[in-house]
């Protein structure tokens, strides 16, 4: 009987001394786990910190080699880029649509990206409108949705200038896809 | 002691030894249980054939394990190695078109069994309870097989895998709240690049197939856990698993391995039947052209077995911005929802009823729309253009202008709807064909850059992409299209669309300008004021078509052999293929070119002195520097200073501004008008060879 009570104390003993191992082997392994997982954590997120730089201003052609006749005409856009460790000298980094109206002095550029998800716009001669070859959007000559459209919004516009000795100069951005309002990728 | 009976006894000991040796590792291990549970597993009602898609699912997984595994030995995950190593392993490697056309096959068949497998897991109501876990389980699989589906499309890095990945990961950005940073992570960066590749690739063959064997260990401890749910009702004796339903699995694996073998080997043996020279590079997958942002790829589509949730996207056209996000996120997101639940409706018999309903509809819709977006594509094949030729006509006389087109159908408005339904039935037809051209580029491209790829010279370290970049033969038709074609044909003359070509332009023919065909055709009197040549310049009426039809008609100033050794003397100057003319020859037709009463009255050639400006220099005419140079300025006082035909000076930017095309691009120009592009060596002969 005596030995019994004494068994069940050791027991109780143990259980109170069984609390503080298992919070000191759970704190003593979360420790040791924790610089791993925080490191690989902390490396995996770096693409979060990394930004294309804001839209640097791109030649990308000459004023009289975009015809004054209302159809636009693709430029490919040439930059250097970085990708990870390798760098790019004077590389096509994607396309434009550079369109100028009859006497018009001013160009309209339009990016190639098509706003819906992404695919490469193609201009429809014969029918003078721009077309998605993905989902079937379609976009006016000005880059206007053509409805029915999957696309959510215009074909993005933008922004140019040109120069003095005739260069158009591209303003190269990536927007957002799938949605409403234009906004640029950082 | 009998020879015999000596050796029986040798084989009872050794047999002897061998059960020791058993037992004591059994001893130790305790194998033999294990492997009895294995494989005496209790099958309730015997086997059957119904129940072999959950094995024939972990032989295609296992399937991939070794042939990845192999894959990977021999892959370089990076922008500028991705495509050239696994070109290496389908062209170049032994054996590696096989590893890779099974992975790549099997992939696929495991879509197909995966949907297999639940239909029949939902049909026979096996997710009941118990099995509730070891459903949700099994959906999580199938999520990570769709995941390694997904991100192995794009480590080939070709344009498909490039274009497709652009896409489902654009998509991936409307997710609420985290899209844009989920879409920048697994991206890895801002754009698409190296990181890319890495990511996709650590995906692929170490993210997910490890969480898909955790899961998978799960899935079959559970499954063993619970037996197998017997269809019911139960009619005949229970089986055993080894061997009755391992002999069924066996089967069915061996079947599966069939249907992928047949994938592979069958157009390989279609080619051997028609007589074609075998190249095992071209079986098995397919290796698109290098990825290449800036190079529109209209011929951009998922796999097949996604094409149902591409599709699916069109179905919100004009939703805006909730469509694509219906599209993309929530329905399939709900439809996911819906199956996790399966396992708690089911326990109503109604709620069973529905699930099989709601499978077979998902099933059912996903095979339709399948089916439409094929028929999009590919409506051109079977639907006849030439029916809707009034509408073309039509749209064409009003540009597609809506108040001209209702002026010209008589304000009819019933007849105004079937035109714009026909209307849209031609536009359809036109899609697809625009469909299947970019997919007949798409193949062409592709086979260049393995044929660039495959120089002896082998890829430059800057990869297959600056390869192609400096291709005359891949770069040549888009400059020529996109600076040239707008005057300039470049048609065969003895095609059948020349006739029609020709009229449309407004200077001369380039095809195989330089050449023997093209000298023949200017200095011909029937030819030379034709559309081909001068017929639609501003030089119709000058002076070399009064001389051509003129004088060189007159055969007693110009004999035929004599305009034969000029033409032929020209082709050597442009240091294009001469026929085999004798040196003879061509030395006077030179003489002809020459003398100051013949062509060199206008024309500056050798030490004639007759002044560079009244017409085009015959010094080099139609040699790649020639060419280089009138591209780039035909204002030139070797070319038309005084005469120039609306020709634009390509390489000259105004002000010191930036020219339309640069240097590099000129020369391509150059090379490809003049025919001269890497040749594989076989054929050399085929094709026109260039001396210079
Ligand atoms: S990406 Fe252009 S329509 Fe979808």
């Amino acid at each position: 009987m005596a030995e019994e009570t004494e068994k069940g104390s050791s027991l109780a003993t143990d259980q109170r001394r069984g609390f503080l191992t298992k919070a000191l082997a759970v704190a003593c392994g979360g420790l040791a786990t924790f610089p791993p997982l925080a490191a690989a954590l902390w490396a995996v997120l770096d693409p979060l910190r990394r930004t294309a730089g804001a839209g640097n201003f791109v030649p990308v052609a000459d004023l009289n080699n975009v015809p004054a006749d209302g159809l636009p005409r693709q430029f490919p856009v040439i930059a250097d880029r970085v990708d990870a460790w390798t760098g790019f000298a004077a590389e096509p980094i994607g396309a434009v649509y550079l369109k100028r109206d009859k006497g018009s002095e001013t160009v309209e550029v339009l990016s190639a990206t098509c706003p819906h998800a992404g695919c490469f716009v193609e201009m429809d001669r014969e029918s003078k409108c721009f077309r998605c070859p993905c989902h079937n959007s379609a976009f006016t000559l000005d880059g206007g949705i053509v409805a029915p459209s999957p696309s959510p919004r215009p074909m993005d516009s933008l922004e140019c200038k040109v120069d003095k000795g005739g260069g158009v100069l591209v303003k190269w951005q990536n927007f957002y896809t799938g949605i409403e309002e234009k906004v640029a990728r950082p | 002691m009998s020879a015999t009976s000596s050796s029986s006894s040798e084989s009872q000991q050794r047999a002897g030894m061998l059960a020791q040796l058993a037992d004591w590792f059994d001893d130790r291990t305790g194998y033999r249980a294990f492997v009895h549970e294995a494989l005496y597993e209790r099958v309730p009602g015997g086997a059957r054939w119904r129940y072999v898609w959950g094995s024939t699912l972990v032989f295609a997984f296992m399937t991939q394990v070794i042939t990845g595994l192999v894959l990977w030995a021999s892959y370089s995950a990076s922008a500028q190695t991705a495509w050239e190593s696994v070109f290496y392993i389908q062209y170049e490697m032994t054996g590696g078109w096989l590893l890779r056309g099974i992975h790549h096959v099997m992939a696929q068949a495991m879509v197909v069994l995966l949907a297999l497998h639940l239909m029949q897991v939902v049909i026979d109501g096996a997710y009941r309870a118990p099995r509730e876990v070891n459903f949700w389980l099994g959906l999580i699989l199938m999520m990570l097989v769709l995941g390694m589906a997904l991100t192995g499309y794009l480590l080939p890095w070709d344009q498909k895998g490039y274009w497709a990945t652009r896409v489902a990961t654009n998509l991936a950005g409307l997710v609420p709240l985290v899209g844009p940073s989920l879409q920048q992570l697994v991206v890895g960066g801002p754009d698409y690049g190296h990181h890319t590749l890495t990511r996709f690739f650590a995906l692929h063959a170490g993210f997910l197939p490890a969480t898909l064997v955790l899961f998978l260990v799960l899935h079959l401890t559970l499954f063993r856990k619970h037996g197998l749910h017997a269809k019911q009702p139960v009619t005949k004796p229970d089986g055993l698993f080894w061997p009755d339903q391992v002999l069924k699995d066996a089967v069915a694996m061996l079947a599966v391995m069939a249907v992928v073998l047949g994938v592979i080997l069958l157009p390989a043996l279609r080619a051997m039947l028609a007589g074609e020279p075998l190249v095992t590079g071209h079986f098995g997958a397919e290796l698109g052209a290098p990825a290449d942002p800036s190079q529109p790829y209209a011929a951009a589509r998922p796999e097949w077995y996604f094409l149902f949730l591409f599709q699916f996207l069109k179905v919100f056209e004009g939703w805006g911005a909730t469509g694509e996000f219906l599209g993309a996120i929530i329905v399939p997101g709900l439809t996911l929802g819906v199956m996790f639940l399966m396992p708690i409706l089911g326990r109503w018999s109604l709620g069973h009823r529905f699930n099989v309903v709601f499978t077979l509809a998902v099933l059912c819709g996903a095979g339709l729309l399948t089916a439409m977006a094929l028929h999009e594509d590919y409506y051109a094949l079977w639907a006849d253009r030439s029916a809707y030729a009034d509408v073309e006509q039509l749209l064409n006389e009003t540009g597609g202008d809506p108040q001209k087109l209702a002026m010209a159908l008589g304000n009819d408005a019933s007849k105004q709807a079937v035109f714009e339904k026909r209307r849209h039935e031609y536009e359809a037809i036109r899609k697809s064909e625009a469909f299947l051209v970019a997919v007949k580029q798409a193949k062409a491209d592709a086979e260049r850059a393995i044929e660039l790829a495959g120089r002896p010279e082998k890829i430059p370290p800057t990869g297959a992409l600056a390869l192609i970049r400096q291709d005359p033969l891949s770069q040549g038709p888009r400059l020529f299209a996109q600076h040239c074609a707008s005057c300039h044909a470049h048609v065969d003359p003895a095609a059948a669309e020349a006739e029609a070509v020709l009229a449309k332009s407004s200077a001369a023919n380039l095809f195989e300008f330089g050449g023997l065909s093209w000298a023949r055709g200017l200095l011909d009197p029937a030819q030379v004021a034709g559309p081909a040549y001068f017929g639609n310049t501003a030089h119709k009426d000058g002076d070399m078509v009064s001389f051509v039809t003129d004088d060189l008609s007159d055969t007693e100033t110009w004999k035929p052999a004599e305009v034969k050794a000029v033409i032929v003397a020209l082709a050597a100057e442009a240091g294009l293929p001469t026929g085999g003319a004798a040196a003879g020859q061509v030395k006077k037709g030179r003489e002809l070119m020459a003398d100051t009463d013949r062509c060199g009255s206008c024309h500056a050639y050798g030490d004639n002195e007759t002044e560079l400006g009244y017409a085009p220099d015959l010094n080099g005419w139609g040699s790649r520097e020639w060419l280089v140079g009138i591209i780039t300025d035909p204002t030139h006082q070797r070319f038309y200073p005084d005469t120039n035909d609306r020709m634009p000076s390509f390489g000259v930017g105004r002000d010191g501004g930036t020219p339309t095309l640069s240097a590099a691009e000129i020369g391509l120009l150059a090379d490809w008008l003049r025919g001269s592009w890497y040749r594989p060596a076989a054929s050399v002969h085929e094709t026109a060879g260039v001396n210079q």
